[in-house]
């Protein structure tokens, strides 16, 4: 489904990713780890076209979507959430999604209806499936730091993506918000049948539900496979050994 | 011989332009590179080194006739104000929207503007040169005033002196970091709003300097602020807002297109400045010597 | 948009406030009608800059490049050319809006100081142009006696039979700002000012979920240059001529300070401040030369007491009434 082949970036002599293969395919759940600067966040803001890739390409279902624009990417069935919540404050969470519907379904031209009154269903029914039901309401600047990274997830989804790039969707969560994000991550990903590929620092996440994991250092791939085989390769033990684990390998 | 002498005239009226506008722009560069705020009320500063240059010349007429003591303060008396502004005004504006911090240099622009008129009325004033620079020189057939070639010589001395006060002095190299990354800045305990309010007295300074030195050569009227500003403005554009040496060359470009274009097409020449800015800011926004913002 | 309070939410604004306009001319005398004239002109100038402003984000120190264009192509037009004014207003809306498109094509693609200095740019080319093109402009003495279009078939119109021209000239002024105000507000609540709002919001966002920032924000730019335009166009013959002064840079500065004294987050915010500003200055200058003076600590007092401007001040201070009266027990 989305398919990485010797992706590379350099900013001036800095190699931040180096011929970068990853594949997931359709309905799978796969993770990118790997210790800080190790170019995760540069991977996916390749991927989604943030920043031109210096050698590679980038497919999804077989179509070459290296380098385009992150606007077009999302037309093609790319989703992703940031790393650093990114929404839109002054408006209300409903009026958050409702753009994302109104932007996918190609209602950007529409000089002539009243914005409040489209996609109110669909709009409110997505909030409820990702537990902001309640809060449709309130100006999404106020809302918790969990709740707005729900909120990232809520806009994401409305514009039906049939793959889902999460950066960091747990960031400075307390165990309890992480168990639920997870949850509601998985959740979603099952029922909408999606694509996920998500980064992560939190090894206890990762392993919980990732199907496949590559993990990335330096800028390289180290390590390529399911969880046991990874959990078990000297190579990614080596990286991380000294490191922050959560989740050791049991 | 005569045509080519008069080009050469025509160019030294450039490079004279351009160094007195390298003395005001440098200060609006310095302080866009380190306090990011983009300051209007830089004309305001020039004019009011105008206006008090002429005051200080009045005062001290009846003691003393010196220009240069006027002009020193002159722009020590804008320094000082610039340095109120900052430490009362701009600095509460620090953490708004830029747009707000360009409004509150506006609104400066307004109040000095009719403070100005207010004490020295509507009228031209003007300034005689000082009587050791009184006369004019011959070069290359060409009659150049001497206090137009002393003007070009001080704006490079001045330059050159600049240059090396932010590359060799601590300070300097304070001024630098802080353009590149003031919160670190603070974060290794340098006195960050010391080093602003610092920054803004000197610019201040050079501007108040730039206009009291203009006072010889152009009349002191009501509204040389508000066309001087945007002078200022094409000549960062061209340089790269917050580089030194984009600055210097900027003012000499801007000078010598000035200069030659009232001569090639006279009612083209006030479009073509603003032309070039816009080109400029189209094709290599970071101005020549600039480093693209991220 | 943030919500006012309930009360102010029932209340129709857009009607009272066109009431109370169209009677301005039956009740006041001629300096009124004058007065309501030019605020109702710089209100649709001052929303104009809004669109850009308020709804997407836009900093534009050149927007008076557009009014200055649409009172220019009109008064040329019709003084030079004796074109109707029928023909010649749309001429310079459509000539306001072609040079939006050109120019902010090249502005769109810049960020924050260096868009604003590109929009102040080109403001400043089209100063020079208006400046020294004597031929055409009139260079630095402009064009005075500007025609007034012809208005004598609304002396058929009952009601209006027998009102002067000046009174004529603002009758068919309101209607044609009333309509572009209306015009805007439908745009601003349509799902394309949506698109525009969260631009302003989070452009990095916007364009995640689809949107083509740039073309978006050209968009917003060309409508806000169409709508000045009209403004301009109306003002030159308002004014019996145009002039350049009306697109030096300082005049960018006075519309932007009326939306913001007015406030940019309510769509009647820069009617408001439009109306003061105009308001305060025929006062002020009938007392004293000084006032920039004035328009300068207005702006001070804004920046650091009201940044949310006369109706975000109002909004606020009906909020805080209302948690008052609902007591510490709450609703």
């Amino acid at each position: 489904m989305l398919e990485v082949r010797g992706l590379s970036k350099s900013f001036g002599g800095f190699r931040a990713v180096s011929g970068v293969d990853l594949a997931v395919a359709e309905g799978e759940i796969a993770a990118v780890i790997g210790p800080n600067g190790a170019g995760k966040s540069t991977l996916f803001n390749l991927i989604t076209g943030h920043l031109q890739p210096t050698a590679g390409r980038v497919l999804v279902d077989g179509r070459d979507i290296t380098g385009v624009a992150p606007h077009k990417i999302c037309g093609m069935g790319l989703g992703r959430s940031f790393q650093r919540t990114n929404i839109f404050p002054k408006l209300t969470v409903l009026e958050n999604v409702q753009a994302a519907f109104l932007v996918h379904r190609g209602q950007g031209p529409n000089f002539w209806s009243r914005s409040e009154k489209l996609f109110l269903g669909e709009s409110e029914a997505l909030l409820a499936s990702i537990g902001l039901g309640d809060q449709a309401r309130f100006t999404a600047g106020t809302l918790s730091y969990g709740n707005q990274k729900q909120l990232e997830l809520g806009i994401a989804l409305a514009s039906d993506p049939k793959i889902l790039l999460l950066d960091e969707p747990t960031a400075g969560m307390s165990a309890s918000e992480t168990h639920e994000t997870i949850a509601l991550i998985e959740r979603i990903a099952h029922e909408r049948r999606l694509t996920l590929l998500f980064t992560e620092h939190d090894m206890a996440v990762v392993f919980s539900i990732a199907q496949k994991i590559s993990v990335l250092h330096q800028g390289r791939v180290i390590a390529h496979g399911d969880p046991s085989s990874v959990r078990a390769d000297p190579e990614v033990r080596r990286v991380y050994l000294g490191d922050h684990s959560t989740g050791a390998p049991s | 011989m005569a045509g080519a002498s008069f080009l050469f005239t025509q160019f030294l009226g450039g490079l004279t332009t351009a160094m007195f506008l390298f003395l005001l722009a440098s200060g609006l560069s310095l302080v866009f590179g380190v306090l990011r705020v983009l300051n209007f009320a830089h004309g305001s500063f020039y004019m009011l080194g105008a206006y008090l240059a002429w005051q200080a010349v009045a005062w001290l007429a009846p003691v003393l006739e010196s220009f240069w003591l006027a002009a020193l303060i002159a722009a020590l008396g804008v320094a000082v104000l610039g340095g109120l502004i900052e430490r009362l005004l701009l600095r509460h504006m620090y953490g708004r929207e830029e747009l707000y911090q360009l409004l509150l240099t506006y609104a400066l622009v307004l109040i000095l503007g009719d403070a100005a008129k207010a004490l020295w009325g509507t009228q031209q004033l003007s300034v005689s040169r000082p009587a050791m620079l009184a006369g004019g020189i011959r070069i290359f057939g060409g009659e150049l005033p001497a206090y137009n070639l002393f003007i070009m010589l001080a704006g490079t001395a001045i330059a050159v002196a600049g240059w090396l006060v932010l590359t060799r002095s601590t300070a300097g190299r304070m001024v630098r970091a802080a353009a590149l990354d003031r919160e670190m800045l603070g974060a290794l305990g340098a006195n960050v709003g010391a080093l602003y309010t610092g920054m803004f007295v000197v610019s201040s300074f050079l501007a108040g300097l730039s206009g009291a030195l203009v006072t010889p050569i152009e009349s002191i009227v009501p509204g040389m602020d508000v066309e001087i500003i945007v002078e200022a403005f094409i000549v960062v554009v061209i340089g790269g807002l917050g580089s030194f040496w984009g600055t210097f060359w900027g003012s000499v470009i801007y000078g010598q297109v000035l200069s030659f274009g009232i001569l090639i097409l006279p009612s083209f020449s006030l479009f073509s400045v603003f032309a070039l800015m816009a080109v400029i800011l189209i094709v290599r926004p970071w101005g020549l010597f600039g480093r693209p913002l991220r | 948009m943030t919500s006012g309070t309930v009360l102010a939410r029932r209340i129709p604004w857009t009607l009272v406030v066109f009431v109370a306009a169209m009677v301005i001319p039956f009740l006041g005398s001629r300096y009124d009608t004058f007065l309501a004239t030019q605020i109702a002109i710089s209100a649709l100038f001052a929303v104009s800059l809004n669109l850009l402003l308020g709804t997407t984000g836009l900093v534009s120190f050149g927007h008076v490049a557009y009014f200055g264009i649409g009172s220019y192509v009109c008064g040329i037009l019709m003084k030079t050319y004796a074109v109707p004014f029928a023909l010649a207003l749309p001429a310079a809306a459509f000539g306001s809006a072609l040079s939006s498109l050109v120019f902010g094509y090249f502005c769109v693609r810049l960020t924050r100081i260096y868009f604003a200095m590109l929009t102040l740019a080109f403001s400043q080319i089209i100063w020079a142009i208006c400046f020294k093109w004597n031929e055409v402009t009139g260079g630095d003495q402009g064009l005075s006696d500007v025609p007034y279009p012809n208005l004598d078939w609304m002396s058929s119109i009952p009601f209006f039979g027998d009102f002067g021209i000046g009174d004529q000239f603002y009758v068919m002024t309101l209607a044609l700002v009333m309509l572009s105000l209306a015009a805007m507000h439908r745009i601003i609540a349509s799902p394309f000012g949506r698109m525009l709002t969260t631009i302003r919001e989070n452009p990095e966002r916007a364009a995640s979920i689809g949107l083509d920032v740039r073309r978006y924000e050209l968009a917003a730019f060309v409508a806000a240059g169409f709508f000045a335009g009209i403004a301009g166009a109306l003002f030159g013959i308002f004014n019996r001529g145009v002039f350049p002064d009306f697109v030096y840079w300082p005049k960018s500065a006075e519309v932007m300070i009326m939306t913001i004294l007015g406030g940019i987050e309510h769509f009647w915010g820069p009617v408001v401040g439009a109306a003061t500003l105009v308001i305060l200055n025929q006062e002020v200058t009938s007392y004293t030369e000084y006032w920039p003076f004035v328009l300068g600590a207005i702006l001070l007092v804004l920046l650091f007491a009201f940044p949310g401007g006369i109706v975000g001040g109002l909004t606020a201070g009906f909020a805080w009434l209302r948690r008052k009266r609902r007591g510490p027990a709450g609703a």
